[in-house]
């Protein structure tokens, strides 16, 4: 039965070490969605909130996004991979390629969604522009933003665990080499750690939304799957 | 270019493939989305446990929940079924809240209006709280059947992806013409498929256009 050679497979102290443990497979997993969050981020948030201050290109964020739910995130990892090779930059390139457009749509959107009357009181009261925008519309565009990392992490989640079909590694490599040698417990283990460490992120990223967004701020919430 | 002719039937047959997995999903999950999502406006006990699975369910990623299904279903890992199966899981999730939305968004006085001009539960249901509620509605389908689209391709991985095979293709070849008729295959259906459903959406609410209604 495929449900005892699970928890076999769980059981068996040698899938808990060495390179192809589950924590090493784990930390990988982690590495790279961590890395290329922190990338998009970096790129994304001052994009999105330049577009949200200023209202111009604001075309250019709903677009990407749009276009992005369409985009196959496995051809684009495909692509990137057959265009320069394997490795770990590559992947990570497109990891953040995927990673940047719903977290630009969500502090553009945040920035939008601040009332003008309170950005306009900001600035009867001598605030510079850029103290209008870290000051006041940044702190309360946050519950978005947060929302926007929230859909980007599990995007990046999902898209490492498909990177393993390029040699990538993470815990997606459980699915993809079980596959190939048929070994279905492998498969599954490989699943519910993937589903497992999703719905954790996911749920870490709601608890520091409740510690840092004000309390002043209610926002409604959107996500997208990804 | 040659390589697509010459594998013209190839193409063909993973493209009608692709419509199918994508869009069976999106159907079958409206149907059971719309009585769900009612009895979320009904019970709050129901639209929270609803919505909390819906969330739950849309964090599971793709790969992961096509490999699941068959130990839950019995079916075979190679099965289409599989796929067909998982979309539908997140075509419902996505659905029921938007259904649920949009059915509360109704104005009460066009209820109250309905119930005084002697309109049974079921009929107002039907007759008038549904097609108030269509714009919204097809802005989700809209969502739904883009991001199953996309979706299908990563079926590829068990063998069956549509047009997304061609991106294994591609790579097991070394190859990039297949994986780029693969891409441009799949956004172009999803252009058209969310095209379709804009002008569905416009045909079957003329009084938006009209200005009257809300």
């Amino acid at each position: 039965m495929i449900l005892t050679d699970l928890v076999a497979w769980f059981a068996d102290p040698e899938n808990w070490s060495g390179p192809d443990g589950v924590p090493a497979r784990l930390a990988e997993h982690l590495q790279y969605t961590a890395l290329a969050l922190l990338l998009a981020c970096l790129v994304a948030i001052p994009l999105g909130a330049l577009v949200g201050h200023t209202g111009r290109g604001a075309f250019l964020v709903v677009g990407t996004t749009n276009a992005l739910r369409a985009l196959p995130t496995l051809g684009v990892v495909i692509m990137v991979v057959l265009l320069t090779g394997i490795g770990l930059g590559p992947v990570l390139f497109a990891l953040v390629v995927l990673a940047v457009p719903p977290v630009m749509a969500g502090t553009y959107a945040g920035i939008r969604a601040v009332d003008p009357m309170v950005v306009d009181a900001a600035r009867g009261v001598g605030m510079r522009e850029r103290e209008v925008l870290l000051q006041v519309e940044f702190p309360n565009a946050l519950p978005l933003i947060l929302g926007g990392i929230r859909s980007a992490t599990l995007q990046l989640v999902s898209t490492a665990t498909i990177a393993a079909f390029v040699a990538f590694g993470g815990l997606g490599r459980y699915i993809i080499d079980g596959l190939s040698v048929r070994d279905f417990a492998e498969v599954l283990a490989g699943a519910m750690l993937v589903a497992a460490l999703a719905i954790v992120l996911d749920l870490a990223l709601a608890g520091v939304e409740r510690l840092v967004v004000s309390d002043g701020i209610r926002a409604p919430r959107g996500r997208a799957r990804t | 270019m040659t390589w697509l002719v010459r594998n013209v039937d190839l193409v063909s047959g993973l493209l009608a493939e692709h419509v199918w997995l994508a869009l069976v999903p999106v159907v079958v999950g409206l149907a059971l989305a719309l009585p769900l999502g009612w009895a979320a406006t009904r019970v709050p006990r129901v639209r929270f446990a609803l919505l909390s699975a819906a969330g739950l369910l849309y964090t599971v990623p793709s790969l992961a929940l096509f490999v699941s299904l068959p130990v839950v279903l019995g079916t075979q890992i190679l099965s289409p079924l599989n796929i067909v199966v998982a979309l539908t899981l997140y075509t419902v999730a996505l659905l029921v809240r938007t259904v649920a939305d949009a059915l509360d968004a109704a104005p009460p006085a066009v209820l109250t209006a309905a119930t005084a001009m002697g309109y049974r539960p079921l009929r107002r249901f039907v007759a008038v709280e549904l097609p108030l509620a269509v714009p919204v509605i097809v802005a989700g389908l809209r969502v739904a059947s883009v991001s199953n689209i996309s979706l299908v391709t990563v079926g590829s991985l068990i063998g069956i992806g549509g047009l997304g095979e061609l991106f294994t293709l591609g790579f097991q070849r070394n190859f990039l013409t297949p994986l780029v008729v693969g891409l441009v295959g799949t956004l172009a259906l999803a252009l058209v498929v969310d095209a379709v459903l804009v002008l569905g959406g416009r045909l079957a609410t003329p009084w938006v256009r009209a200005g009257v209604g809300t």
